[in-house]
């Protein structure tokens, strides 16, 4: 018989040991699936490294990818601190990129000084707004914010291609739907040939690291989170802390959509998000809701994404098999975390 | 007695690198009633939930009727006859007494309502435990909740009947029923083990007394050979005093601060949670209160503190309404009503945290900055630590890893350091040993004597007679009595608490 138990607490090294072995069990296993579709393993993953981050222009390109994967998760990270289970990064982003595209597209001859923060402040707002539909509405009805948050998202992209389709579409586009492209004052800079949005993710990480480590109100998030009972007691504002807390948590999702849509698309569009606001769920939570973590994480996950896109047009490898890889690396670790808490009991026939 | 029912031989259990238990020795046998006692944290609980398959020893051996036993899990126990009623019970409260009877048995499909009310009115019967198998659990009193616990494990075929404090949370008259339902158990053949630390109750119900400290077992007495003294000390491992004086105040410091009149709160269905509750209370005093758990004394202190609003009432403190003020703004106002909850980790205290996140909780808005420093709460924590002689590696500990009496001590620490004129502190010695609740009765009477109000919720009787003032019991929310602690008997408490007010006080009306 086997059955499981709880383990007393696991030391800081060895619960770092449980993590490693669960990365090289995933390595393990993908190799059997690399080998199982008919390819060399080690070539796969030295492909892996090698169309991530071995040229100059793949490390750039690897590290386009992270930025939106960083400021999602330290949005997200802020909301989950508190135990609000923000799933909506995806749709805060569409509505900061939609308020970020507002600006560009009504008023693409402010100069960029003023333009590019007039964008960022805008999609900020937007973002927050989008994700304090859900705070008010918890607060007013008591609903569940997973939901709320979740289906939110559907909202915010339909109401991009509405954008796409009707009100925005560029008339001079030949019949495609496209909104036009940003005038070249709405379009961030390059700093170190990327775009300038890693400086605006590493100033968020900094900036949220204090906040969450030195502030009253990071503490306040965390006491919340921790125990709203407790909180109550200790003479919080419950209210007001989720409330500013969760429009934050939105508005560092919606700067990301501003930093999509003027540093990588320079414009709007119904595939702007992609998916990454639940793949930061996954960064953020892989973090442990850290945010020097969230620059780790983000980093490798969009390198496993650079990856998959490499190994497409270098092996001929679906691009399935690049998720299937992600699906096995989170299963692992995900799953050590199970095997740090919990053990097995192989038991003798039950005597009685 | 030739084999004995249960043996346990050599167990040992270890947390991390806490030992809970190290080589505990003992023997249950058929029809006696075994009280284990122990300070808090000297692993009664840890043992017991090894026999109920909760946890596993480390190493040891678990023989029934001679054989050993592999418990791994609480199905083994039951299989093997061994029932543990929880000091927490677990039931299902929406669910009726019949329905979490069966929760769990496996045998057959389908649940045949009428046969098994008649079984379970069989099995009560035959120890006159009365209860009404189609009574839902949100309807029924502690007491009854217990009760069904009982049952539920007698009908599970247990020959070993675990009772971890079963007396906590019941009046005198109620835990005098109980023990009249054990001692039918154990006459009729019954294994009965009872864990507690209340001295008297151990004199008065049990066969056979094995002693816990520091997780080893000292010694197994038989209670007719053995006195409340010699007890205590195998128990503590010194001998100590148990006396709880009861100090005087300087009149001078005696003013009254706080007026409580005719408060109401309401709950769920406009049941009344508190019912026209007035009482004062004076600088100087500690006003015990009194009553069955759930009477209306955690609305009491959710009042006080501003986290909860009651529907009608007001509280004068110092001639300051604070009724209708949020617990930050009754901080503000200069009152300082340091309220310790009754749930401590649930209410008081975050788990996750750190001793010095945790003192930090009533310091950090006294900063008008947006940052905050955590020097001044690594100070406070070091003092606390110290003064109160709290066990913890560091500072940066995590309160949930602390044992019971610690994390008591922490909260207890932080709340007197911040020199309250108004303490309202709700069991502050559940889960503190000996020493450390005396400590605590310490710590309260140079409180008093310094002038603070107290207001004092508490469960052991005794104790509220011995350190209190006055007692005011509360039953269903309404004050039963305000009465003068040295001139009540224990009954007519143990009457009060169960809402009879018209009993003769001696004279005494309010």
């Amino acid at each position: 018989m086997i059955k499981i138990v709880k383990k007393s607490e696991v030391a800081g090294i060895r619960a770092t040991a449980y993590r490693l072995i669960a990365v090289v069990g995933a390595l393990i296993c993908s190799a059997l699936l690399m080998l199982a579709l008919g390819h060399n393993p080690i070539e796969v993953f030295s492909n892996i490294i090698n169309g991530s981050v071995m040229t100059k222009y793949r490390l750039i390109e690897t590290l386009r990818r992270a930025i939106p994967l960083i400021i999602l998760s330290l949005g997200i990270s802020v909301a989950f601190k508190m135990k609000f289970w923000n799933i909506g990064a995806e749709g805060q982003l569409c509505m900061g990129a939609f308020g970020a595209s507002f600006f560009a597209l009504y008023f693409p001859d402010l100069p960029q000084i003023v333009l590019l923060p007039l964008m960022l402040v805008a999609a900020m707002i937007c973002g927050g707004i989008w994700a304090s539909i859900a705070s008010v509405l918890k607060l007013k009805f008591d609903t569940n914010e997973t939901l709320v948050t979740l289906m939110l998202n559907y909202v915010a992209i339909k109401w991009i291609s509405f954008l796409q389709y009707n009100l925005w579409r560029d008339p001079e586009a030949k019949g495609f739907a496209l909104i036009p492209k940003f005038s070249k004052n709405a379009v961030l800079p390059n700093v170190f040939d990327l775009h300038i949005g890693w400086i605006i993710a590493l100033v968020f990480a900094v900036i949220i690291y204090i906040l969450m480590k030195h502030t009253k109100l990071g503490y306040e998030i965390e006491v919340i989170g921790e125990n709203k009972n407790t909180a109550n007691y200790a003479g919080m504002n419950l209210k007001k802390v989720m409330l500013i807390a969760v429009f934050l948590s939105g508005a560092l999702c919606g700067a990301a959509g501003m930093i999509q849509a003027s540093g990588v698309e320079f414009t709007l569009n119904e595939q702007i998000s992609g998916g990454m606001g639940f793949t930061a769920v996954i960064t953020a939570w892989l973090a442990k809701l850290s945010a020097p973590a969230i620059i780790v994480t983000s980093f490798l996950f969009a390198m496993l994404l650079r990856g998959g896109d490499f190994l497409r047009v270098q092996m001929q490898i679906p691009s399935a098999v690049s998720d299937i890889l992600q699906g096995i690396i989170l299963f692992f670790v995900l799953g050590s975390e199970f095997f740090i808490q919990y053990k097995f009991v192989f038991s003798r026939k039950r005597a009685s | 007695m030739d084999i004995p029912f249960v043996e346990l031989k050599g167990i040992n259990k270890k947390f991390g690198t806490v030992v809970a238990n190290q080589n505990v020795n003992m023997t249950i046998n058929k029809g006696e009633i075994h009280a284990i006692l122990g300070e808090n944290g000297s692993g009664k609980s840890t043992l017991m939930n090894m026999l109920s398959g909760i946890y596993m020893p480390d190493s040891g051996q678990i023989l029934l009727e001679g054989r050993e036993l592999k418990i791994t899990s609480p199905d083994d126990a039951i299989n093997a006859g061994i029932g543990m009623i929880h000091q927490h019970f677990k039931l299902v409260d929406v669910f009726s007494a019949k329905e979490n009877i069966t929760l769990g048995k496996k045998d057959g499909l389908f649940i045949k309502g009428k046969e098994l009310s008649r079984q379970i009115r069989e099995v009560g019967d035959k120890y006159s435990l009365r209860i009404d198998p189609d009574k839902k659990v949100y309807n029924m009193s502690v007491s009854e909740k217990q009760t069904v616990e009982i049952i539920k494990v007698l009908f599970g075929g247990a020959r070993l009947l675990i009772l971890d404090e079963p007396t906590a949370v019941l009046t005198p008259q109620e835990i005098d029923n109980l023990f009249s339902i054990l001692r039918k158990m154990r006459d009729d053949g019954c294994a009965i083990i009872i864990i507690t630390h209340k001295m008297d109750e151990v004199m008065a119900i049990s066969d056979r007394i094995t002693i816990l400290r520091k997780g080893e077992s000292i010694a197994t007495v038989n209670t007719a050979d053995t006195d409340v003294k010699s007890l205590t000390e195998m128990m503590v491992g010194r001998p100590i005093s148990l006396e709880i004086k009861r100090v005087t105040t300087d009149p001078e410091k005696v003013k009254p601060i706080l007026n409580v009149r005719d408060l109401v709160v309401e709950g769920v269905g406009n049941q009344r949670l508190l019912d026209n509750v007035s009482f004062e209370l004076s600088s100087g005093e500690i006003l015990g209160v009194a009553g069955i758990a759930g009477s209306g004394q955690k609305e009491l202190c959710e009042v006080l503190a501003g986290i909860c609003r009651p529907k009608t009432g007001s509280a004068i403190f110092k001639g300051d309404e604070i009724i209708g003020l949020s617990p930050r703004e009754i901080i503000r106002k200069g009152i300082k009503t340091s309220f310790i909850p009754e749930d401590r980790l649930g209410m008081g205290l975050v788990g996750n945290m750190n001793i010095v996140d945790n003192v930090l909780l009533k310091e950090y808005h006294n900063s008008n900055k947006m940052f905050m420093s955590r020097k001044g709460s690594k100070q406070i924590s070091e003092q606390i630590i110290e003064k109160y002689d709290i066990k913890t590696p560091s500072v940066y500990h995590q309160v949930k890893k602390l044992s019971g009496g610690n994390i008591q001590k922490v909260l207890l620490g932080r709340e007197i350091n911040l020199a309250p004129q108004l303490l309202v502190t709700a069991y502050p010695v559940r889960g503190l040993d000996i020493g450390a609740s005396y400590q605590i009765y310490n710590l309260l009477n140079s409180q008093k004597q310094d002038g603070v109000g107290i207001i004092f919720i508490g469960e052991d009787l005794d104790v509220l007679m011995a350190l209190c003032d006055r007692i005011m019991v509360l039953s269903h929310g309404e004050v039963m009595d305000i009465v003068p602690a040295d001139k009540v008997t224990k009954e007519q408490l143990g009457m009060l608490m169960l809402g009879h007010k018209n009993f003769d006080t001696e004279g005494h009306n309010d």
